[in-house]
């Protein structure tokens, strides 16, 4: 943990300056004509690290969205702080003249008319012209149309599943989960760099290309946000939704989910890597001969020792936010693994629940892992802790179960 | 008229008011169905009907893509291909493939979601797999067509759109109660 | 109106219990105001500790006091308890205590149904509090509980939804009382646009509770029934959709943010001229901003809702409404800052604490007008910049008004004066610390940190640190508002019938303390 280290109210003020001045950068006419001089004045090429501690702006736009977002919010800072300076130098020259203390006798007029009317009108006229810039956007942010690729992406309680439907990559489907080691989250080892906003499947989109995200949810409400992106989109289940973006350079983009879904809401960010084209069809490639390999494994027998490894392994990515890493689950929540009836009775039922999920309970389906994965995590539940099934799940099994 | 019972003639008053707010929440359901129904944004579970002599406009292309989901039930669901162009006002018709994977009858029901939302005020379905219920043996695989067309009035700047559909489990409580809501549509 | 209070007065003279039985079978609109406050209080203390106990945990990265199923539920029970506990009723005493008094009436129109209003409160705070001890725990979806994940709560959830029920009896009975003491028992004289601007507020207020409280009751029986009797109105399986309830609950949930700030209003425009020693700018067009405030409030609700997906048209409708009720606010605003113009001012506790409230609300005003803006709103919803938000309007808005009001009316409750130096400190505590809190909130939002997480990426460590740091000492501060308010209690200066120099509304006819019974022969107002 990083102490605190100069978090002095100057510099604070100071950085709030210089933010605004970045935004002013930001390219855009509306802000740049009301702040213009100030960021040339002040302009000197500051921009942010991903993980500046002291990070009091929006994140540096990467898309056109995320950029006219930026330049609205730079916009309606400097319109808000030229009305504070207005009322609150109002109120404080009274404060300071209008007091008792100082003999002030007290006026006795109490409305006037044209005043009220004229500070009606006024405010409604710079709403107008807040919103003029803003229906722009909005606009622009529904234009989902002809986009290169198309991702469905689906929140899970608590990881991201990604599909790409249409366009290069076609057919690519695999989960998201969060990356960073449960120990870090306990506090038993070091936080590095990444900590919660890391996964170990990122989405790999191209750069300059449209990219359309479908969003929909398999249990609860998620919400997909990646702030760089300007997207922030709940995912309804049984509903889909759908949003886009093109993303100018390079580089790897983090968000979270947005929408409280349970227990590990925290633990569920979202990895966006755009790549230079090329770049990405090596990618799809790559892709494709993995689940290419993968189908060729199932035939293959594995030993106990094997299975119960990995199968360690996947537990630890899928099951241990509910089953808890002792396998004793969480009383009346979560259902214990240790002694339970699944775990030690016949292959075939908990191969099911496993792969089926259990309706009605916040235990979900997971037969999109694969073969050697179910095998695995079912060989070793069924024998780890307490539980002594002694028997042995080999892919072939859970691929026979599928058909 | 003393205060005791004009304040009495206000305490009913609001109390009515009271009881017709409460009413009027469970209005909304109703009502924002009738809303989703008048700007098409929830006609879901019934064949529509076509205009007698629809146009094909031939020289607009719309790109739609199918998308299928699954959930709590064990079975397979995909869209046979998964996207395709068509003029509006096309009659176009599109194949789904459902599995079985357990060893018991499942009965699902399909609800379908369009983007963009405003699709639904514009697309035609004149058969759909979603219209009833479907009911499938242990291991059974089948296939299931979609008829439709997107109807010309679809805004021109809309050139991409998805028709995703998402099965549930219909059991017990489920069951009945689409079935009601279908049949009263 | 003589019937009304030989009744109550033979009542009261004959037989005062004393003791418990006095505060259970009460039906003296000061008693329970009383009740109404120290209940309040308490609430405010137990959220508080929730508060706290979240910050504590967000002290650092990692996870350190609380499990994330915890943490969800004392987010959840936090907001429930705050709103619907310490707030809401808090407004209520004061309304309990001051409108008859501000009027000219004996008391509230329906005195034992005030009683009972009360009396629903603490058995539904301990229902809800008592989710904590259910297997399964308190309910842990927000205190917008938005399905689906609300049905895969345990039965604490069942026991929030039972708690709301009679939370919205009881603030539903309170409003029709509040609505008929208004329009029927104001003294001879007092016409409606001669009323004070706290009694307009709060009448304003209590049609809004009317108008959307059952419609909550509503959303939450449909929860319940499709969590416990297999109805699909808000699951997509049955043909229901998750987004419906979210249109019911804010449909409630919006005008619920006005009820709580609306009677805040109405103290700092009694507190303002008082101390101005110059009548309220704008009266008129202040009871016209309140009520279109009102009434738009009714038509904004989906700004909640920008990035559930929602089409073009209705994001633009509920943009342009929501920014429209920046207007109105502004007028009042501006006719605050008039009333202090020229006027001769001093600056006891309670003007601090409203002049603190304009301050920090105004900043509130000014990030809600940023969030109403869709574009924006799409990167700053569910994040931190929303959690500082509507606590620059909920406690630097509606609590500040309430500490405000309390110092200004103290006086007149207890007889003695509060201590000034300490309530000064008290303010200035609450102030610095406040924004301690919650203005580093902003950049957190901002810089992408979303709400209701128990852990956050290393790049938020230190501003969650600064706020964590804040949010102890405001709680803090608060035990020192408790101390000020027992000594009060206990003695203290004697206090003036007219404790205000400034003071103009009928209270400080009344000697102080106020009478037990106040105004048995109606005053005529000129």
């Amino acid at each position: 943990m990083r102490p605190v280290t100069h978090c002095g109210i100057l510099e604070l003020l100071a950085r709030t300056v210089i933010s605004n001045q970045v935004g002013g950068n930001m390219s855009s006419k509306a802000a740049a004509s009301i702040v213009g001089m100030m960021a040339i004045a002040l302009y000197s090429g500051l921009g942010m690290a991903a993980a500046d501690p002291y990070q009091l702006n929006l994140p540096e736009p990467q898309t056109i969205i995320a950029r006219q977002i930026y330049d609205q919010h730079t916009m309606l800072l400097w319109i808000c702080l030229a009305i504070f300076i207005g009322v609150f130098g109002v109120m404080f020259y009274s404060v300071l003249k209008h007091r008792k203390s100082v003999g002030y006798k007290a006026a006795n007029f109490h409305h006037s008319t044209t005043v009220e009317i004229i500070w009606t009108i006024i405010p409604f006229f710079i709403l107008v012209g807040m919103a003029f810039p803003a229906t722009k956007t909005i606009i622009a942010m529904k234009d989902t149309s002809s986009p290169d690729i198309t991702i469905k992406t689906t929140g899970y309680q608590w990881k991201w599943g990604y599909d790409y439907l249409t366009g290069e990559g076609e057919g690519i489907s695999f989960l998201s989960n969060l990356a960073t080691p449960r120990a870090q989250i306990e506090n038993a080892s070091p936080k590095e760099e990444n900590y919660l906003l890391e996964v170990d499947n990122p989405v790999v989109v191209p750069v300059g290309k449209k990219v359309r995200i479908i969003i929909t949810a398999n249990d609860v409400l998620h919400a997909w946000w990646v702030p760089a992106l300007g997207v922030k989109q709940d995912a309804i289940p049984g509903y889909i939704r759908d949003a886009w973006f093109t993303i100018d350079k390079p580089g790897t983009y983090r968000g979270q989910c947005a929408e409280l879904c349970g227990k590990d809401h925290g633990f569920m960010p979202i990895v966006v890597e755009a790549v230079e084209p090329e770049k990405y069809t090596q990618w799809v490639a790559e892709q494709k001969s993995k689940s290419a390999a993968a189908v060729v494994d199932v035939s293959k027998e594995f030993t106990m020792d094997e299975l119960k490894a990995e199968g360690e392994k996947v537990y630890a990515a899928n099951c241990v936010a509910c089953h808890q890493a002792n396998g004793k689950g969480i009383p009346g929540t979560f259902a214990a693994l240790d002694g339970s009836k699944v775990a030690t009775g016949p292959k075939a039922g908990h191969i099911d629940i496993v792969m089926n999920g259990k309706t009605g309970t916040a235990m979900a389906a997971f037969k999109h892992l694969s073969d050697v994965q179910i095998a695995a995590v079912v060989t070793y539940e069924r024998n780890a802790w307490g539980n002594a099934a002694g028997d042995v799940v080999q892919p072939s099994e859970i691929n026979e179960f599928r058909k | 008229m003393n205060t005791i019972e004009a304040n009495s003639v206000v305490m009913k008053k609001l109390l009515i008011f009271t009881v017709v707010m409460f009413a009027f929440g469970f209005a909304l359901v109703p009502f924002y169905e009738k809303i989703c129904e008048v700007t098409g944004l929830n006609n879901l579970l019934q064949a529509d009907t076509l205009a007698e002599n629809p146009q094909v406009d031939t020289t607009r292309w719309v790109t739609v893509e199918l998308d299928a989901n699954i959930q709590g039930l064990p079975w397979q669901f995909k869209p046979l291909q998964s996207s395709l162009r068509v003029h509006p006002g096309e009659l176009v018709e599109v194949m789904y493939e459902v599995k079985n994977n357990s060893d018991r009858e499942i009965n699902g029901q399909a609800i379908p979601s369009y983007s963009p939302q405003l699709l639904a005020k514009h697309l035609k379905k004149l058969e759909c797999f979603c219209f009833s219920k479907q009911v499938l043996k242990p291991n059974e695989t089948r296939q299931m067509p979609v008829q439709f067309v997107i109807e010309s009035g679809l805004p021109t700047d809309v050139n991409t759109v998805t028709i995703s559909y998402t099965f549930f489990e219909l059991a017990g409580a489920n069951a009945a109660n689409l079935v009601t809501k279908t049949n009263q549509s | 109106m003589a019937a009304v209070h030989d009744h109550d007065v033979a009542h009261a003279h004959d037989h005062h219990p004393s003791g418990m039985m006095r505060w259970m079978m009460t039906t003296n609109h000061k008693d329970i105001g009383t009740m109404y406050l120290w209940f309040s209080f308490i609430m405010f203390l137990t959220g508080g500790v929730m508060a706290l106990t979240i910050r504590a945990e967000l002290f650092q990265p990692g996870l350190q006091i609380v499990n994330p199923e915890f943490f969800n539920q004392l987010t959840t029970m936090h907001g429930l308890i705050m709103i619907f506990g310490a707030i809401m009723p808090a407004f209520v005493g004061f309304a309990n205590w001051q409108i008859p008094m501000m009027i000219g009436a004996p008391d509230m129109a329906f005195a034992r149904m005030n009683n009972w209003s009360f009396w629903l409160l603490p058995p539904a705070a301990l229902l809800l509090l008592s989710s904590f001890f259910v297997p399964g725990g308190a309910p842990a979806g927000g205190w917008t509980i938005y399905p689906p994940l609300s049905v895969q709560m345990g039965m604490g959830m069942d026991m929030a939804i039972f708690a709301i029920h009679i939370m919205g009896a009881s603030s539903i009975m309170g409003s029709i009382n509040i609505i008929t003491t208004i329009l029927n028992m104001r003294a001879p004289g007092m016409t409606l646009m001669k009323m004070p601007m706290f009694v307009w507020t709060w009448l304003i207020t209590a049609y809004l509770l009317v108008l959307v409280m059952p419609v909550l009751a509503g959303a939450v029986t449909m929860l319940l029934t499709d969590r416990n009797f297999g109805t699909n109105f808000f699951n997509a399986a049955g043909g229901g959709d998750p987004v419906m309830f979210q249109h019911i609950f804010w449909f409630f949930g919006h005008p619920e943010v006005y009820i709580m700030i609306l009677p805040a209003f109405g103290i700092v425009s009694e507190v303002i001229p008082t101390f101005a020693r110059k009548p309220l700018f704008g009266y008129s067009s202040m009871v016209y901003a309140t009520a279109s405030i009102a009434i738009l409030s009714c038509i904004v609700w989906a700004h909640h809702m920008f990035t559930a997906g929602m089409p073009v048209t209705g994001q633009l409708f509920f943009m342009y409404a929501t920014m429209l009720i920046a207007v109105p606010t502004g007028v009042k605003v501006f006719n605050w800052t008039a009333t202090m113009w020229r006027g001769s001012m001093t600056f006891e506790t309670p003007m601090l604490f409203a002049i603190g409230f304009i301050f920090l609300f105004t900043l509130g005003g000014f990030s809600g007008v940023i969030c109403a803006v869709v574009p924006i709103d799409i990167q700053v919803q569910d994040t931190y910049y929303v959690i500082a938000h509507f606590h620059y309007v909920l406690v630097s808005g509606a609590l500040f008004g309430i500490f405000s009001g309390a110092y200004y009316w103290l006086p007149k409750w207890t007889g003695h004066m509060y201590d000034e130096t300490l309530g000064k400190v008290h303010f200035w505590l609450t102030m610095i610390f406040f924004n301690l809190t919650f203005f580093v909130q902003h950049f957190l939002g901002l810089a992408g940190m979303p709400r209701r997480i128990p852990d956050y990426a290393l790049q938020f460590a230190d501003f969650n640190m600064i706020s964590s740091i804040g949010a102890f000492g405001f709680g803090l501060s608060q035990l020192l508002f408790l101390y000020v308010v027992l000594k009060c209690i206990r003695g203290g200066a004697k206090a003036p019938a007219k404790t205000w120099e400034g003071g103009k509304t009928l209270e400080w006819t009344l000697p102080s303390p106020a009478p037990y019974h106040s105004f048995e022969t109606p005053p005529v107002v000129r």
